[in-house]
């Protein structure tokens, strides 16, 4: 480890805690309808588009009807976004060097549409030899912002039950959808691309160039309109890369810089969401105290990638190599990591990624070390609750918090109550059953694709790395992250452009129904317990209400978290990455 | 129900004119207009012929040539092998394929793995060795002093950089096998080290591809 490895981790957290109050504090204005200062430009349009989708935003939604809009709006995006993939041998822009691309095939299709519906944006394709860029742009640009919107105004609906006083309205989905994407999310996107673009991210139409080297060999280089892509991607905890190797490609993170902006942009929003909540709750120190739980297990995550990959891999050291770091060498584990990131930027990266549902990775998280590849493990075990996916992160942690609140409740023997709303039998249901869906879905798939010859087609590596593997595609699409020990396949593929291409069956619809699954399933129970909230009276505070907003509750918080992660992953965790940190043996 | 249905399809259909053509194709006249070198992929002519991007690696190998004098077929795939005049980049599980990116997957426990460092410290040992049989650069002999970024693969499979460390390495070899002073070769991979961005993110690496192409130009041949 360096110093100024330490120095680009604390440059972060600094950035991070900096700006998220800011944004936090303007999200909560354009959800609560304040003017903002992009009102005077977007507001006419916002008008025209209510008018044009016949929606009265004033007319609010009560849980039922706010999910039942929620539901058809992703099914409709789900029929398009299939179409959109399915008709690839027709659209226009399609010729990449002689080859033209055809769609993908259907299972691997059923796969994909699924996975950027559910903000997973697993891929088991490589974008430049499988996606042509009118699919790129006008089925996963579009679907990396929708389903982004999907997420946050789920976390909206239950801010508001949280902080209603009365009544039965959610807010309107509609008009939560078209704020977000107007005020949120496309300018700040814009912005980024533009950003990424200065930096020597590529944004073209044009065919790949034929390059003839300086020693004679050819070389074909991939194009697109990659910056556009790459910026709603990383802004949306989306995660799918425009390229195979996501943001390890250069033309999508070419340097140091952009390495830290796009994991600001990524944690950014989920940030930001929790101040924006402690603004409507009208409590600075409720969403405090929700950041430090966060914050900890962040850091704590980094801290151990961080200095397991500077340590090196047990492969490196059997093979003679020295993996302390020397003069003008990064030293450590860069098998599968990129110069310009080096370890500390690849390491801090791929934390970033996988405490959210973000997914992008700028490093093969496959060759990670067995303790830095059990990291994300233990992310997505913690079911992304530290920041989490833009909008999953926070309502999911509100359903921890309301755990916690109940488990906190029957210790000190009082009716557990949170801001002033008692919690009852029939909240806990729902949060148990919200926050249990998920980790169920992971280990049913992973069972169901290790105990069977089809699963098992899908394995590249073998010994406890095969299990990881496996284990690692379905906890990531069930926790809609769509990071990858990206041995596991879905699709072969004999040459660019899909001809003769055929999907592996068995893993591309487990893995589809599980991201189905596991996203709009919490997404409903998030919803009902906010359906359930919202017309709760508020009773007073009083000497013996259980305070939410202390160091206590954070403990609490954190241990409630680490507590349902840890009963519900330990067995399989110990079977794949717990092995091989522990081990020097060569499978 | 039906309602619902209809304002789902027409949103859907409004979001994807906005988003997913309004959107890219703003910024990509805007990014055509301010940044056309890069928004094109920082692409590198030399005598208007374009030689590779300055982002994206490459291989610089030569053909390897026969007892017939001819280049050698292995089942039919004529045989390259690592051109000493030119830096190397990192190896690749693509073989720098810019048009089909991929990660090697390799593990960290694996068997495999273990097999293809072996290989690549090999083919680093070799590629610095003189005819002679020393060591161009005396300092490496064994893996032990072998920068790692040498002997790993790159995550992108086209990594245009490689260590500071490393370029020093296959200094004493370019500037042996061109026959320049090695002080003039070490003032070209100083100049073409590209710093940490603001001075301390990322990690400094030297740009194999510009290298090649400033020592072409020292050496006046192509």
């Amino acid at each position: 480890m360096t110093v100024n490895g330490w120095l680009q981790i604390l440059a972060f957290c600094a950035a991070l805690i900096i700006l998220s109050p800011i944004l936090g504090r303007y999200m909560a204005k354009v959800y609560t309808g304040e003017r903002v200062f992009l009102t005077p430009v977007f507001g006419g349009f916002e008008r025209l588009l209510y008018r044009c989708l016949r929606v009265d935003p004033k007319r609010g939604q009560d849980w039922k009807s706010y999910a039942r809009s929620l539901i058809i709006f992703s099914l409709a995006g789900w029929i398009i976004l299939y179409v959109v993939l399915r008709t690839a041998s027709i659209q226009p822009w399609n010729d990449y060097g002689g080859v033209t691309f055809h769609a993908a095939p259907w299972d691997v299709t059923f796969n994909t549409v699924s996975s950027f519906l559910t903000n997973t944006n697993w891929q088991y394709y490589g974008g430049e030899t499988t996606l042509t860029y009118f699919s790129q742009m006008v089925g996963l640009t579009v679907q990396n912002f929708a389903s982004a919107a999907v997420g946050i105004v789920t976390a909206v609906a239950l801010v508001r039950a949280i902080a209603s006083r009365s009544g039965k309205s959610l807010g309107n989905f509609y008009e939560d959808f078209v704020k977000t994407i107007l005020y949120v999310l496309a300018p700040i996107a814009f912005v980024s691309a533009l950003v990424l673009v200065s930096q020597g991210s590529i944004q073209n139409l044009s065919h790949y160039v034929s390059a003839h080297g300086i020693s004679g060999l050819a070389q074909t280089i991939a194009m697109g309109p990659v910056a556009s892509q790459e910026a709603i991607k990383l802004l949306g905890t989306n995660g799918g890369g425009f390229f195979n190797v996501n943001s390890a490609h250069p033309f999508e993170n070419p340097n140091g810089f952009t390495n830290f902006y796009e994991m600001l942009i990524v944690l950014i929003i989920p940030a930001s969401l929790v101040f924006m909540y402690g603004r409507m709750v009208g409590s600075r120190r409720q969403a405090l105290a929700i950041f430090a739980a966060m914050f900890v297990m962040f850091i704590g995550g980094v801290t151990v990638a961080y200095a397991a990959e500077a340590h090196g891999s047990a492969a490196q050291h059997a093979a003679g190599l020295h993996t302390q770091v020397i003069a003008n060498s990064t030293g450590g584990n860069l098998e599968g990591k990129e110069q310009r990131f080096g370890v500390a930027g690849s390491a801090i990266f791929d934390v970033v990624t996988t405490v959210t549902s973000c997914g992008a990775v700028n490093s093969s998280l496959e060759s990670f070390t067995g303790l830095g590849g059990a990291i994300p493990f233990a992310n997505l075990s913690a079911s992304e609750v530290i920041f989490g996916g833009v909008g999953t992160g926070l309502y999911s942690i509100l359903l921890y918090v309301l755990l916690a609140v109940f488990i906190g409740g029957l210790m000190v023997g009082r009716t557990p109550e949170y801001l002033g709303k008692k919690i009852e039998a029939k909240e806990i249901k729902l949060v148990a059953l919200g926050l249990l869906i998920t980790p169920l879905t992971a280990l049913f798939s992973t069972a169901l694709a290790t105990a069977s010859a089809a699963g098992r087609a899908s394995i590249f590596n073998g010994g406890p790395q095969g299990f990881s593997e496996t284990f690692y595609a379905y906890l990531s699409q069930a926790n809609n992250n769509g990071s990858a020990f990206a041995g596991y396949t879905g699709l072969i593929q004999p040459a660019a452009g899909n001809a003769g291409a055929h999907g592996v069956t068995f893993a591309d619809l487990l893995g589809g129904f599980t991201m189905l699954f596991a996203r709009y399933a919490p997404i409903l129970f998030a919803l009902a317990v906010a359906g359930a909230l919202v017309g709760k009276r508020v009773s007073p505070v009083g000497l013996g209400t259980m305070r939410t907003d202390n160091p206590t509750f954070v403990v609490l918080l954190i241990g409630v978290i680490v507590l349902v992660g840890a009963l519900t992953f330990f067995p399989a965790l110990l079977l794949g990455p717990i092995v091989q940190a522990l081990t020097g043996h060569l499978y | 129900m039906r309602r619902d249905f209809v304002t789902a399809f027409i949103a859907m259909i409004v979001f994807t004119i906005l988003l997913g053509f309004v959107y890219p194709m703003l910024v990509t006249g805007v990014s055509q207009g301010i940044f056309p070198g890069k928004a094109n992929g920082s692409l590198i002519k030399r005598d208007g012929v374009v030689v590779g991007s300055a982002l994206i690696g490459q291989q610089f190998y030569e053909p390897v040539i026969g007892k017939n004098g001819k280049q050698l077929l292995v089942k039919g795939v004529p045989q390259t092998q690592p051109d000493p005049r030119y830096f190397q980049t990192r190896p690749s599980s693509t073989s720098d394929n810019a048009a089909g990116s991929g990660f090697s997957n390799l593990g960290p426990n694996n068997k495999t793995t273990l097999v293809a460092f072996q290989g690549y410290i090999q083919t680093y040992l070799a590629l610095n060795k003189a005819p002679n049989g020393q060591m161009y650069d005396p300092a490496v002999t064994t893996a032990a002093q072998i920068p790692v970024d040498a002997v790993d693969d790159s995550a992108s499979s086209v990594d245009p950089n490689i260590s500071v460390a490393n370029a020093k390495i296959q200094a004493y070899r370019v500037a042996a096998v061109r026959g320049l002073p090695l002080t003039t070769v070490d003032a070209q991979v100083a100049t073409y080290t590209t710093a940490r961005s603001l001075g301390f993110l990322g990690e400094p690496g030297v740009n194999v591809l510009e290298l090649n192409l400033a020592l072409d130009r020292l050496s006046g041949s192509k």
